[in-house]
């Protein structure tokens, strides 16, 4: 069992014809995801990856020729906000955007609409989803995890590989590791994805991976103590970062103390999480 | 991207926000004439990208343009928190009634956009929002609805302005807010605002922050950035692609992705070392980028020894590999480098090293413990 994503997705590739998108549509295929379509403005009726998934135009199109209900995006940064609100507007359940460098006025305005939509959002700029042996929906590396009862959650890229690997070699497996993204504002983040692997019957141990800023990791902290009954363990990376560069007063007034990585280790040591001195720790604990 | 006083000064006047008459110099004699222009008592501010100006001696009030000449002397002299001062702002003085704060960022607890304000503005705001935070509002914008007049008004109340100033308030607020959707801002502060003895709101400073991801959408704005108020090696560091950030210790570091790269920073640390960079050369780099990177880090004569920690997704491990090889047969660096490689095309990046001097390891924690180990039988 998994999270967000199962061998049942019907997925859809926004950006489906530039290099990525084609490269990592190729990865998912290998990974026996369901990917029924790819949208490129301009290049509908193609075939690509030997004529194994039609391209169409428009989002629109697609869903109604192919019933997609899930959508990855790899589009550039410049087109990536229309890209999420044209995937909210054809009703896709789940947007998982890759791209990287989205300005956050975008991702403000998008974040606003979809809190009146049924969608639900993962990233900008993250690795994406994968419930190993099931389904992968973005660029996280398929060969370094075998299905278990250990959920994962991060804001990282390749420090999520690094656990990933870590726990492979321990032959622990993983029910849905979720790569939520390091953006200041985005979809899903930490307590949205813990509300889900506390309900799922499959996960009886969550990963978590913060980093320095925002405040995430307090949230879920205060979550964890209030409302999770499954075992978490956790590794926030920037205890040795240099001082952030603060915005302003404004920046001050807003976040107060929340953001260090002190901080965030306490929060969560408060609430009942183990804390891993480095990523490879990880392992042992759950 | 961090604009100068001057700049977001520039950009308030074009939405028409008060700001007090001045110019900029970058000469004492400038200074002494803008001054004579200016007529009466002036103030001579230093234009340095920190905070605590003031505190450092880089503002100054001066009563004459003889003054203003030997203030500017002064202050173009000074090094600010390590930031050489190249520019002064010469503003006229204004006489002060009271001192407001008013500032727009965007708020990551809410993910939204937020306006601040508080009737107590000046230098120490900050303290003010930690011991009374009854004295800060703040409101939280719709991105789509915008700002409303309503939000203005519930600031006025709350900072006790008079009657007179609300509709003068309203048009500066609503311009502040213009500039931070124009430019994609992601902060613009005024701090403080103020009302003159002749009761009108002028912006005695300004503080305006761009979103670096948003820049491409502002040409005209990306121009104004200003090269020798930054880090060398930061500036090298963007132009190859590079995100770099120069620390005090002994191992430099290589990492692809910012999590990672912290992770390894702290292991160095845990392990009772000291990184000497943070340097993150993203996504699918190239081995010209990974070459850059290196002679970057080999450049800090502090450095000991490097750890090279790849974890390949969408970066290949054999381009890696192949970059290093190219770098090292070009620079010789002088310290020993460990490298761990995982991931997409790890075989071929390994093949590619074997020969080299290289130091291979197989884990993060292993990687650091070497370099450790390196610098305490080289010393």
């Amino acid at each position: 069992m998994s999270i967000l994503v199962n061998q049942n997705i019907r997925l859809l590739v926004q950006g489906i014809t530039g290099n990525e998108g084609l490269f990592h549509t190729q990865q998912m295929l290998y990974y026996h995801t369901n990917i029924v379509a790819g949208v490129s403005p301009g290049k509908g009726g193609d075939w690509v990856l030997d004529g194994k998934v039609p391209v169409f135009d428009t989002v629109k199109n697609a869903v109604e020729v192919t019933d997609a209900n899930a959508s990855v995006i790899f589009v550039p940064a410049k087109a990536a906000a229309d890209a999420i609100f044209e995937a909210a507007d054809a009703n896709m359940k789940l947007i998982v955007c890759i791209t990287e460098g989205v300005p956050i006025l975008d991702m403000m305005r998008v974040k606003e609409y979809l809190s009146t939509k049924n969608t639900r959002l993962i990233g900008p700029n993250c690795p994406g989803v994968l419930s190993p042996g099931e389904c992968k929906v973005g660029i996280i590396p398929g060969n370094i995890s075998i299905p278990g009862n250990i959920g994962i959650v991060s804001r990282s890229g390749t420090l999520t590989y690094e656990v990933l690997l870590s726990l492979y070699k321990a032959k622990k497996g993983v029910s849905t590791c979720v790569g939520i993204g390091g953006d200041p504002v985005k979809g899903m983040g930490f307590t949205d994805v813990l509300e889900l692997f506390e309900a799922d019957a499959k996960t009886d141990a969550v990963i978590l991976i913060g980093e320095i800023g925002g405040n995430d990791e307090e949230a879920a902290a205060e979550y964890i103590s209030r409302k999770m009954t499954k075992p978490v363990a956790a590794f926030i990376a920037g205890l040795s970062a240099p001082p952030g560069k603060r915005m302003g007063h404004a920046g001050a007034i807003i976040e107060g103390k929340t953001g260090s990585a002190e901080g965030k280790i306490e929060a969560l040591r408060n609430a009942g999480v183990q804390i891993a001195e480095f990523p490879e720790k990880l392992a042992e604990m759950v | 991207m961090k604009l100068h006083e001057y700049q977001s000064k520039n950009l308030y006047a074009k939405y028409n926000i008060p700001i007090p008459r001045g110019r900029i110099a970058s000469t004492p004699g400038d200074a002494r004439q803008i001054c004579e222009e200016l007529g009466g008592t002036v103030v001579i501010k230093s234009q340095v990208l920190v905070g605590g100006r003031g505190k450092a001696g880089g503002i100054r009030l001066v009563k004459s343009p003889e003054e203003a000449e030997e203030a500017a002397t002064q202050i173009l002299e000074l090094q600010i928190k390590g930031l050489p001062v190249r520019k002064v702002l010469i503003d006229e003085a204004i006489s002060i009634k009271k001192e407001i704060y008013i500032g727009i960022t965007n708020d990551r607890i809410n993910q939204k956009p937020v306006i601040i304000a508080s009737g107590n503005g000046g230098m120490d705001i900050e303290e003010v929002a930690r011991k009374s935070p009854d004295k800060i509002i703040k409101i939280n914008i719709n991105p789509l609805i915008g700002l409303r007049d309503y939000q203005v008004r519930d600031i006025a109340l709350h900072i006790d302005l008079p009657r007179n100033l609300w509709r003068s308030l309203n048009d500066i607020v609503f311009s502040l807010w213009k500039v931070y959707v124009d430019s994609d801002a992601t902060l613009v502060e005024i701090n403080p605002l103020v009302i003159t003895s002749e009761n009108k709101l002028v912006a005695l400073d300004a503080k305006v922050v761009l979103d670096d991801n948003a820049l491409y959408r502002h040409p005209d704005l990306a121009d104004l950035r200003d090269l020798d108020a930054e880090d060398p090696s930061e500036i090298a560091g963007r132009k190859f692609g590079v995100s770099f950030i120069k620390m005090n210790g002994q191992i430099g570091c290589m990492v692809n992705g910012a999590g990672l790269a912290m992770a390894t920073m702290d292991v160095i640390k845990h392990f009772g070392a000291e990184p000497a960079n943070f340097l993150d050369i993203g996504g699918g780099a190239s081995s010209e980028k990974v070459a850059a990177a290196l002679r970057l880090i080999i450049a800090d004569e502090n450095v000991k020894a490097i750890l090279i920690n790849v974890f390949g997704g969408i970066t290949r491990c054999d381009e890696v590999a192949k970059g290093l090889v190219a770098a090292c047969s070009e620079v010789q660096p002088r310290v020993p480098i460990i490298v761990r490689l995982v991931g997409t095309n790890e075989e071929e990046g390994k093949r590619i090293l074997a020969g080299s001097s290289l130091i291979y390891v197989d884990s993060l924690v292993e990687g650091a413990r070497q370099a450790i180990t390196l610098i305490k039988e080289s010393a």
